[in-house]
C-alpha cells in the first residue's frame, strides 16, 4: 500500500493558517456578537447590535465611496498594467524590466507613502518644480482629495497587476496575431478578439490581486486624503481607536471579508479554466512573499 | 489561368548584417501550384512573410493581382496564409475559427453559417464544428487552418510548410488533398516546403532557393533532368556529379575528362568550349547496371565492383567503385518478376552504361 505523506507534510502550513488566519476570524466572528464594552474591547454577552447599527446612512454612503475608489483604481492601474505587461513579455530584456518593476517592493510601504507626500506637498517636489517654471506662488493643492488617493493606490497596487499580466502574456502565442492580421482585423481587433480572451486568466488575477487589497485600503486614504477620502478601512480603525465599538468594527471587517469571498467567488471560481487555475496559483504563491507587509 | 497573379521584384530583405533575401524576382501565374523549395534557413519564410506583409522588404515591390501591396499591412492584401504551426484560436470553435474573417467582415449570420458550413464540409470535419483545437488531431487542426484561409476567397493562398508536422503517411494523404483543394479553388497557391518530394509531386512550378537567392526556376521536370546548377542538381534527388574539362565538342556532342571518371561523352545544349572546366550530372536511375559489357552509339561504359547494394523493396541502390576510382550510385528498378531478384551482389564485377544524351552540364565549375 501506498502510504500518504500529504497530511503530514502539510501539518506546518495547517498550524500555520489555523493559528494566524482561522482564530482570528473566529474571534472577529465572535465580537460581532458580543456586547461593546465601555471603554473598547467587549462584554462576553450575546447581542446583536453591532449588526443591527451597521445600517446606517453614513456607513453605507462610505461603502459606496469605497467600492467607487476601488473600482476606478483598479479600472486605471489595469489599464496602465496592460500595455506594461505586454511589453515586457515582448522586450529582449525581460529580466531588467521585471527587475525595475520589483525594486519598489524593496522599500517599506509606509516610507513609500511618505514620499509620495513629499513630491505631492505644498511645499513638496511637485510644487517647487512648478514654481520654478514660473506658474502661481501659493503652489497647488495635490494632497488630501480623491484624486491623489487613487494616484498612489494606482502607484502601490501597480505591481501586482503587472506581475499576473505580464506571467499570462508571456505564455500567449503571439503568432496568433499575425494569424488575425491575416485573416482581415486590424491592429486593434486583433487584441481585442485575439488577445484579450487568451490572457483572461491574467487580467481576473491581476484584477483580484489590486481589488481586493484597495477595498480593504486604510494608510493611503489616511495619509493621503482628506476628510471626504474615509474608507472602509479608516471606519473601522475608528471603531476601534476613537469610537471603541469592536463589535462593529468586527461586524464591518465581516462584512467586508464576506463580500469580498462572495465576489471572488464569482468571478474567479465560478468557470474554472484549468490551464488558467494552475497559472493563477503559480503567481499567488509568488506574491504571497511579496505582500507580507502592513497595508 | 493567365496573367501574373503575384509578381515580387528585386526584393531584399536584411536581418542586422544578416542577408536573409537577396534581389528575389519572381511571377507567379493565376491558379498555379507553386513551390518555394529550398534547405533550412535559405529563407522561404521570409519570403512568404514579405508577400503577406508581416515583413517589409528593404528595397523592391511585391504586387498581388497587379497591384503593388508593398507597405499595406496583411489585413489589406488579398491573400491568406497557412501557418506552419496552424495558430488556430484556442479560445475559440472549430466553427468560430473558420467564422473569424466574415465576422471581422461583420457578415450576417446567416450568410456566416451557409459559408463555414461548405468549407468545414470541403475539408471533411463537419462533426467537428463543436470541437476546441486542443481537442483536433494534426490533420484535423490543418485542415481547419486550411478551411480558415479559404474562406476568405484570397486570390492567393500562402502555405508555410503546412505538413511538416504531420506523420509521413498523414503528410501524404494530406499532400494529395491539398492538390484536391487547389484544383477545386483554383487559386494561386504558394507553398513552401523543404521536402523535394512534395514539391516534385503537386507542383505547377518550383522555385529552388539557397542562401537568400532563387537558384532556378522552373516544372518539375525541368527542376529534375535539368538542374541548373550543381546545388540542383544535388538538392533534388540523389545524383552523380562528375567534375571535368571539355576535351572536344562536335555540334552538343561534348567529350570531358571527368575526375575519377576518365574521357565521358555529354550531349548538352550547354554552351561550352573545349578547355572550360565543367560540372555534369547523371541522375542514378538513368544508369544500367549489368554482368556483360553493354554496346551501342554515344554510350558511356565504365567497368566497377559494386561495394554496396541497398535493397529497399521496390528497387535496389548499388554504389560502385569503378576501376578508375569514382563511385557512382545506381538505382535499379524490381519492375516485375520475369526480370527476377537481381543477380547482382556485393562484390561483383559490373559494367555501368548510360546515354551522352542523359548527362547534363549543370554548370561551370570555377
Ligand atoms: N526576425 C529575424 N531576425 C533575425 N534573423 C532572422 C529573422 N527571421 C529569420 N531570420 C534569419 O533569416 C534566415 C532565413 O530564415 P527563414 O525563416 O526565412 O528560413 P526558412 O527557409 O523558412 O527555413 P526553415 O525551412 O528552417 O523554416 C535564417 O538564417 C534566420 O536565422
Ligand atoms: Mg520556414
Amino acid at each position: 500500500m501506498k502510504r500518504n505523506y500529504g497530511p503530514r507534510y502539510s501539518a506546518p502550513q495547517t498550524l500555520w493558517l489555523t493559528l494566524f488566519f482561522a482564530a482570528p476570524l473566529v474571534i472577529i466572528i465572535t465580537y460581532s456578537f458580543m456586547k461593546k464594552g465601555l471603554y473598547g474591547g467587549v462584554e462576553h454577552e450575546f447581542s446583536l447590535d453591532a449588526w443591527k447599527s451597521m445600517a446606517n446612512p453614513t456607513l453605507l454612503s462610505v461603502f459606496l465611496k469605497t467600492l467607487w475608489v476601488s473600482i476606478v483604481a483598479t479600472g486605471i492601474t489595469i489599464l496602465i498594467a496592460m500595455p506594461c505587461g505586454y511589453s515586457i513579455a515582448r522586450s529582449h530584456n525581460q529580466t531588467i524590466r521585471l527587475f525595475l518593476v520589483i525594486v519598489p517592493f524593496w522599500t517599506n510601504f509606509l516610507v513609500r507613502l511618505y514620499a509620495w507626500i513629499a513630491i505631492l506637498g505644498n511645499e513638496g517636489f511637485l510644487n517647487q518644480m512648478l514654481r520654478w517654471l514660473g506658474f502661481r506662488e501659493s503652489g497647488f493643492q495635490f494632497l488630501y482629495n480623491q484624486g491623489a488617493v487613487i494616484l498612489v493606490l494606482v502607484y502601490m497596487y501597480l505591481p501586482y497587476a503587472i506581475l499576473p499580466l505580464y506571467s499570462t502574456i508571456d505564455k500567449f502565442d503571439f503568432s496568433l496575431l499575425e494569424a488575425a492580421r491575416d485573416l482581415g482585423a486590424s491592429k486593434m481587433q486583433s487584441y481585442i478578439k485575439v488577445l484579450l480572451p487568451n490572457i483572461k486568466g491574467g487580467i481576473v488575477t491581476a484584477i483580484l490581486f489590486t481589488f481586493i487589497p484597495i477595498f480593504g485600503a486604510y494608510a493611503v486614504p489616511l495619509l493621503i486624503g482628506g476628510k471626504d477620502s474615509y474608507m472602509l478601512g479608516n471606519i473601522i480603525a475608528d471603531q476601534i481607536t476613537k469610537t471603541r465599538n469592536w463589535p462593529l468594527a468586527s461586524a464591518i471587517s465581516m462584512a467586508v471579508t464576506l463580500l469580498t469571498a462572495v465576489a471572488v467567488y464569482f468571478f474567479l471560481l465560478k468557470k474554472p479554466k484549468p490551464q488558467h487555475v494552475e497559472l493563477d496559483s503559480e503567481v499567488l504563491s509568488g506574491n504571497d512573499a511579496l505582500s507580507g507587509e502592513v497595508h | 489561368m493567365k496573367g501574373s497573379d503575384v509578381t515580387v521584384s528585386s526584393v531584399s530583405k536584411s536581418f542586422g548584417d544578416f542577408r536573409a533575401l537577396k534581389d528575389i524576382n519572381l511571377e507567379i501565374r493565376k491558379g498555379e501550384f507553386f513551390s518555394l523549395l529550398g534547405p533550412s534557413g535559405c529563407g522561404k519564410t521570409t519570403l512568404l512573410r514579405v508577400i503577406a506583409g508581416f515583413e517589409d522588404a528593404d528595397s523592391g515591390s511585391v504586387s498581388i493581382d497587379e497591384v503593388d501591396v508593398s507597405g499595406l499591412p496583411p489585413d489589406k492584401r488579398h491573400c491568406n496564409t497557412v501557418f506552419q504551426s496552424y495558430a488556430l484560436f484556442p479560445h475559440l470553435t472549430v466553427y468560430e475559427n473558420v467564422a473569424f474573417s466574415l465576422r471581422i467582415k461583420k457578415m450576417p449570420n446567416r450568410l456566416i453559417k451557409e459559408l463555414v458550413t461548405r468549407h468545414l464540409a470541403m475539408v471533411q470535419l463537419e462533426e467537428h464544428a463543436d470541437k476546441k483545437p486542443s481537442q483536433l488531431s494534426g490533420g484535423q487542426k490543418q485542415r481547419v487552418a486550411i478551411a480558415r484561409a479559404l474562406i476568405n476567397e484570397p486570390s492567393v493562398l500562402l502555405l508555410d510548410e503546412p505538413l511538416s508536422a504531420l506523420d509521413a503517411k498523414l503528410r501524404q494523404h494530406m499532400l494529395m488533398e491539398l492538390d484536391a483543394i487547389h484544383d477545386k479553388v483554383g487559386i494561386t497557391f504558394i507553398y513552401v516546403t523543404h521536402d523535394q518530394q512534395e514539391a516534385l509531386s503537386v507542383s505547377d512550378r518550383i522555385a529552388v532557393m539557397n542562401a537568400g537567392v532563387v537558384l532556378q526556376v522552373g516544372s518539375p521536370q525541368q527542376i529534375y533532368e535539368n538542374p541548373a546548377s550543381e546545388f540542383v542538381a544535388r538538392f533534388i534527388g540523389e545524383t552523380n556529379i562528375l567534375q571535368g574539362k571539355i576535351l572536344t565538342r562536335e555540334g552538343s556532342l561534348n567529350t570531358i575528362d571527368a575526375d575519377g571518371f576518365g574521357a565521358i561523352l555529354i550531349d548538352d545544349e550547354t554552351k561550352v568550349v573545349v578547355g572550360d572546366d565543367v560540372v555534369a550530372t547523371i541522375r542514378p536511375e538513368k544508369i544500367r547496371i549489368s554482368n556483360d559489357r553493354p554496346s551501342g552509339a554515344e554510350l558511356n561504359v565504365l567497368h566497377g565492383i559494386v561495394e554496396e547494394p541497398v535493397y529497399s523493396g521496390f528497387q535496389t541502390k548499388y554504389i560502385v567503385r569503378t576501376d578508375t576510382g569514382a563511385k557512382v550510385i545506381i538505382f535499379r528498378q524490381h519492375a516485375n518478376w520475369s526480370e527476377g531478384i537481381p543477380d547482382i551482389e556485393w562484390k561483383d564485377e559490373v559494367f555501368l552504361s548510360f546515354s551522352a544524351r542523359d548527362m547534363v552540364i549543370v554548370g561551370k565549375s570555377a
